[in-house]
């Protein structure tokens, strides 16, 4: 029953990553990322992270699939794209590049030794039968309660650095060349001899 | 060890091989295409298949923080795809494309 639940969810993991890079369409693109998404998801729950699988459904299959496919239909870009994608020399190096580095994490994931079931000096997962949420809930807030706060710290600066990036106000975020040219309106007034000092000309 | 006959038991070696896997598609994926939009994706593959990694050790090692790390790698995710995601927006705005050959200012 293991071995089924994981090739199942393995090849659905494969077929959407396979699908995000082929598809056309980048809605189909977002829609393949939601189905490797959720396997992922159901591999945690095989392997004893419960909330962690909870938190990858409502955080990455919920809001981060949802805020891409906004932005792809904010963009108007939910359309066929041309077929030459790519040169293709650079698709032909880019898949060997990709055997070789997969190749070398098979290396070294055959080489790798480890000792099971001794649990290190952060606890071990808890097992039970209601969760471990628990447990990881204790891990946070000691172990790691420093890098829970600059989580905080991050997101803010991320929520700041977003609204800063996209919001179409201020002179300083538009294009130059979607104002009227500059030099129309000061030649006629300036005299010849004086520059507008610190007047901006289009780049 | 790598044994790919079907097993009765799945150890965490046949978690790390889909991982590996799967961030190798991402990582040919973020070669290959020329859409800004699903080269995000592209990284968003690579995250996931380091936090499959994060979960497979957590689970054979029987150690709770490789679980705590998954979180701030979600973490780290959320707030790349907001700030990237912006980033878009604001080069569509300038340029009417999300394509990143037409991002070129700084080839020379």
């Amino acid at each position: 029953m293991e071995a089924v639940v994981f090739f199942v969810c393995a090849a659905a993991v494969i077929i959407g990553a396979l699908g995000v890079i082929a598809g056309r369409n980048p809605v189909h693109s977002a829609l393949f990322l939601l189905l490797t998404l959720v396997s992922i998801a159901v591999l945690y729950l095989q392997q004893h992270a419960a909330l962690v699988a909870a938190i990858q459904i409502v955080v990455y299959a919920s809001a981060i699939v949802v805020l891409f496919l906004f932005v792809i239909t904010l963009l108007g870009v939910d359309k066929q794209e041309a077929p030459d994608d790519a040169h293709p020399v650079q698709r032909v190096a880019a898949v060997v590049l990709g055997v070789l580095a997969l190749t070398g994490i098979l290396v070294l994931v055959h080489g790798n030794r480890w000792v099971t079931g001794s649990p290190s000096a952060r606890g071990g997962l808890g097992r039970a039968e209601t969760g471990n949420v628990e447990t990881l809930a204790k891990s946070l807030f000691t172990d790691f309660v420093w890098a829970f706060e600059m989580t905080a710290v991050l997101l803010v600066i991320a929520v700041v650095g977003s609204v800063v990036l996209a919001r179409r106000s201020g002179h300083r975020a538009e294009a130059p060349v979607a104002e009227v040219p500059v030099a129309e309106v000061p030649v006629a007034e300036v005299p010849a001899a004086e520059p507008a000092a610190g007047e901006r000309t289009p780049a | 060890m790598i044994a790919l006959a079907y097993p009765d038991h799945i150890t965490a070696t046949y978690y790390l091989i889909l991982a590996a896997i799967l961030f190798t598609i991402g990582a040919v994926g973020l070669l290959v295409r020329k859409n800004t939009l699903v080269m995000f994706m592209c990284i968003e593959l690579m995250l996931n298949a380091a936090n499959l990694t994060f979960v497979s050790y957590a689970n054979a090692l029987n150690d709770i923080s490789g679980q705590v790390i998954v979180f701030f790698t979600l973490v780290v995710a959320a707030a790349e795809v907001a700030v990237g995601l912006a980033i878009i927006i604001a080069i569509f705005r300038r340029r009417q494309s999300v394509s990143a050959d037409d991002v070129d200012l700084l080839k020379g």
